[in-house]
């Protein structure tokens, strides 16, 4: 038993990208995997600040090397290009390795694309792991660029062709592991029992209620029936709109909740006004009725 | 039900405010930890970290089930997350870490690997012998086995006297250090790719294996034709007794993983394949080091060591050294 089969059969329903991880203290921490745009643009992201970074050193490397074959010691250029050719393979190798074995546990791509490594079985993310995972690039990566690049080196015989065409096939089911599996695992997170998930970095915003404990002297004041006319879900889709403040949408949904609601507006009532104390009521009246265990899901709930 | 909202006194918001200073230390302190390291943190900030850890978990729990305010929901569900990453996270240092893994993790990994090894090493050598008994018996299997790029010039037609130059020369024009760099990252190269390919059901790391076996073999008998084979073994065997042990470990690795993503056993597939993948790389980690040696010997002994003799004491005090680390019983360290 592990925490990956649990996560199979719990979870979300079919397509979700949510999957369970219970801590020690028993609370499910609810993990969205990251999806395979995500992963892609982290990874384009990654080599492209590899080639960067590379490509600065290696500019470096040349100018110095050039400096030193002038010197009075050209026995140095050589001292020189030993480095750059130990430096760039350190670079191209640590680059991923040190930066998912940081605290963040992302590579700076990753970072930006909001995901992280994870240790599917919840416990801690090892040094083997991300060795593992990142050694794998090797097949997932090069091994059908070589591919690529045999073909563009034009293999005019009809034999060679298919046998380069067979290579790319069986070299792209590495490349595209990914997709084959509903928890985007690529072949080095297969081998490494690696996950990629989601790190939302969620800021507290302040509450609704706070806004409008503030601005209004004489509220409005709804019946029952009229506080109990929908359920979570649109509590959710109005909290949105109130997040959102735009006068246009506001207007259309204040009209909408009227309607269904038999609202006579009072005089000179705004629709922001109208939609802070609706939400108000609804969210008062939801968690009221939650604490006695009813949750109404939406408005078709008659729970 | 019909309460005015000018005073609208949730127990969510209650909720909240009673914790919100918490969940904003929280945060802050993590923001720290994940920018720099745990060394950054004061004494306080690190022991209050556990304790603010569980204030977020229950605050979670407490918000999933009353509060229907979602940001909130969804904020909690993040600073849990990352706290919980940061609590159960691996925080040994570094030193440690590494004498832990040459003390103990590494020897014994290898050591788990040795059916593995012996197949690698099986059929390293029986390529090269193939290799060598094709090239014997016809030098015109040379060009076919060995590619240009690594012949570098030594071929059938090359003349004795040029041949024996490669063994003792200084390495031609380049520097020493140069040589070695070179030479590491190839081999590293080589090494990580055996590993690699293991996943692929293991046929691809042993063809890689069995190719280098046959390089080497069809090299060893064009020497032998010319009355070379001994100094060319010394030449080899400087760095090779670290070198192809080292390939031979890179390749078991790579094996025990292709043969446990086929033959799982009692496990489910995935894991059998994590916990082969974590084991075989904590070996590969250790190859990488191995090579480095290799490079050093390949790069430094073998241009300055020009005598047989030495050349081949070095190589076996090298392969001894390794077989005794990896394989001599040694006291286990108490019962943890």
């Amino acid at each position: 038993m592990t925490a990956s089969d649990d996560v199979r059969s719990g979870g979300g329903g079919a397509g979700s990208r949510l999957r369970r991880l219970v801590t020690p203290e028993g609370v499910d921490l609810r993990l969205r995997i990251g999806d395979a745009g995500e992963r892609a643009g982290a990874f384009i992201l990654d080599i492209t600040f590899l080639a960067l970074a590379l490509g600065a050193c290696t500019l470096v490397a040349w100018v110095l090397t050039a400096a030193l074959f002038l010197s009075p010691r050209p026995e140095m250029a050589q001292a020189m290009a030993a480095i750059w050719l130990l430096g760039f393979f350190v670079v191209s190798n640590a680059y991923f390795i040190v930066f998912e074995l940081g605290p963040r546990a992302a590579t700076p791509g990753k970072r930006i694309m909001g995901l992280r490594v994870a240790a599917r079985d919840g416990g801690r993310l090892t040094a083997e792991a991300v060795f593992a995972r990142n050694a794998m690039r090797e097949i997932e990566v090069f091994l059908p660029l070589q591919f690529i690049g045999a073909s563009a080196a034009g293999a005019v015989d009809p034999i060679a062709g298919a046998l380069v065409l067979l290579g790319l096939v069986w070299s792209g089911l590495f490349a595209l592991f990914p997709l084959l599996n509903r928890d985007r695992l690529r072949v080095g997170d297969l081998v490494a029992g690696t996950w990629v998930v989601k790190a939302p970095r969620g800021r507290l915003s302040a509450d609704l209620l706070d806004a409008l404990q503030r601005g209004r002297e004489q509220p409005l004041a709804f019946t029952a029936e009229q506080a109990g006319a929908y359920g979570v879900k649109e509590l959710h889709v109005l909290e949105d709109v109130l997040r959102r403040r735009d006068s246009r949408t506001m207007e259309a949904v204040a009209q909408r909740i009227r309607a269904r609601i038999g609202w006579r507006a009072v005089e000179a009532e705004g629709d922001e006004a109208f939609l802070d104390a609706y939400y108000a009521s609804l969210r008062a009246r939801l968690e009221r009725r939650l604490l006695f265990g009813h949750r109404r899901r939406d408005k078709f709930d008659a729970g | 039900m019909t309460g005015p909202s000018g005073d609208v006194q949730l127990d969510s918001r209650r909720f909240r405010a009673e914790r919100e200073a918490h969940w904003r230390r929280l945060e802050v302190i993590l923001g720290k930890a994940e920018r720099g390291s745990p060394a950054s943190l004061a004494d306080e900030e690190l022991l209050a970290i556990p304790v603010l850890y569980r204030v977020a978990l229950s605050s979670l729990s407490v918000a999933r089930a009353t509060s229907l305010d979602h940001t909130l929901v969804d904020y909690l569900e993040s600073l849990a997350t990352r706290a919980y990453f940061f609590v159960y996270g691996a925080r040994a240092r570094l030193g440690e870490r590494l004498a832990q893994f040459f003390v103990e993790t590494w020897p014994a990994s290898v050591k788990a690997f040795w059916r593995e090894t012996l197949i690698c090493a099986a059929v390293l050598f029986g390529a090269a012998l193939v290799g060598f008994l094709l090239v014997a018996g016809d030098a015109g299997w040379y060009g076919a086995i060995v590619p240009a790029r690594l012949a570098e010039g030594r071929d059938p037609t090359t003349t004795t006297a040029a041949l024996r130059e490669v063994l003792y020369g200084g390495g031609g024009q380049n520097s020493l250090a140069l040589t070695a760099s070179y030479v590491f990252t190839n081999n590293a190269g080589v090494a990580i790719w055996a590993f690699a390919l293991g996943f692929a059901f293991c046929i691809p790391t042993l063809l890689l294996l069995a190719g280098n076996g046959l390089t080497v073999g069809a090299l060893v008998a064009l020497y032998a034709s010319r009355g070379l084979a001994v100094p060319l073994g010394g030449w080899l065997l400087v760095h090779g007794a670290t070198e192809l042990f080292a390939v031979i470990l890179g390749g078991a690795a790579g094996l025990r993983i292709g043969w446990r993503v086929m033959f799982p056993g009692e496990r489910t597939r995935l894991d059998a394949a994590a916990a082969a993948g974590r084991a075989a790389a904590g070996v590969l980690a250790g190859v990488v080091v191995m090579l480095i040696f290799a490079g050093l010997l390949e790069g430094f002994a073998r241009q300055l060591v020009t005598s047989d003799l030495a050349r081949y004491a070095i190589a076996a005090t090298t392969l001894a050294a390794w077989l005794g680390y990896f394989y001599l019983p040694r006291r286990r360290r108490g019962i943890r």
